[in-house]
């Protein structure tokens, strides 16, 4: 489909969403990513029953985290799409990207990026 | 077992931010599995934390470890090497860890990250309910298995109260959730033993002073003493 979505998304695959945990999606927060997206399958058609509603409760969690650390939850988002919708995908990451985008860079980005320097 | 909840993330950020180099220490016995105080739970705090602090621009170290239960001090020796590197700690322990952890580091200022609440069971994966109140002279044997001191909200000995309605509490309705009435759950218990005899007699008075009316307690078994 030679489909086009933004070059500075990088891609962690894992077999379900199920697998992902708060600590990860901090993890990449704590690392620098301005952002973190788990696209899961489509509620209702997870092959290990639940995965993807697991998935959703622990970004949630990780929202109600960030909020309470004076972070903007908005950098870590849950969508629901299938393996056969390739269109829907590249349009995700565009949203994902715009939205990230409107926030800024992450201030720990910046940090860490100062700490290099000083280094 | 202890039941704790992780104590407001505000709280636990307005007692370590002084600190330049804070150590996160979690329990491996009953706060991980109330999902209160475990590794999972100190990883996830540990990078909160850490995120935090680099949004306000502050150097801050923050490091996280779990040990094998802080109520004992064979296991928070384990900590002996690290302790000079860290500012303060910050103990995910049920208050009995964390106090000991307090008193074998005693220059060491030890914050705590949970909220003990209760000895309680685990009825479902992420609920927790209250079973015991620890009052040093068990009861349970005349009351079939069902703890009148913890599971009635008014600890009565001779119940039940003119409060219970239809299985409920009264507070239920005061407090806005559904709390069974101790002693009516006692009652049809020991209707199905048929020995509702038991309420015609009734409950001697009870030794307050194996509770907390006793002041600290401790136990002394000289028989496993070394």
């Amino acid at each position: 489909m030679r489909l086009n979505y933004p070059a500075n998304v990088r891609i962690v695959k894992l077999p379900c969403t199920g697998r992902v945990n708060i600590t990860h999606l901090l993890r990449a927060l704590e690392q620098g990513a301005d952002g973190v997206m788990v696209a899961g399958c489509l509620e209702g058609d997870c092959h290990y029953q639940a995965g993807n509603l697991r998935a959703r409760k622990r970004v949630n969690k990780v929202q109600q985290i960030l909020e309470s650390i004076g972070a903007d939850p908005g950098r870590v988002a849950m969508y629901n799409l299938s393996a056969g919708m390739g269109p829907r995908f590249a349009e995700i990451v565009r949203d994902m990207t715009e939205k990230v985008r409107q926030l800024g860079p992450s201030p720990v980005r910046t940090a860490l990026v100062g700490k290099e320097i000083a280094a | 077992m202890i039941m704790a909840k992780p104590k407001p993330m505000d709280e636990i950020i307005n007692d370590i931010k002084d600190f330049a180099k804070v150590l996160i220490v979690g329990c491996n016995g009953c706060v991980t599995v109330c999902e209160a105080g475990g590794l999972k739970e100190v990883e996830a705090l540990t990078s909160a934390l850490r995120i935090h602090f680099m949004h306000k621009g502050k150097k801050a170290q923050i490091d996280g470890m779990s040990i094998t239960r802080q109520c004992d001090k064979e296991y928070l020796h384990e900590l002996a090497d690290k302790m000079d590197s860290y500012d303060a700690v910050l103990s995910l322990a049920c208050g009995a860890g964390i106090q000991f952890m307090a008193e074998m580091y005693g220059k060491k200022p030890v914050f705590p990250g949970v909220d003990t609440c209760f000895i309680g069971v685990t009825e479902d994966q992420g609920v927790w309910s209250e079973r015991c109140q620890a009052c040093g002279q068990c009861v349970l044997s005349s009351t079939g298995g069902i703890c009148p001191i913890a599971r009635c909200s008014k600890r009565m000995l001779n119940g039940p109260c003119g409060g219970s309605e239809k299985g409920k509490c009264e507070l239920s309705v005061l407090l806005n959730r559904d709390i069974p009435c101790g002693w009516h759950l006692i009652y049809e218990r020991l209707k199905t033993f048929k020995q509702l005899d038991r309420f015609a007699q009734p409950a001697a008075d009870k030794d307050w002073s194996t509770s907390r009316e006793g002041g600290p307690r401790e136990i002394i078994r000289e028989d496993v003493r070394p």
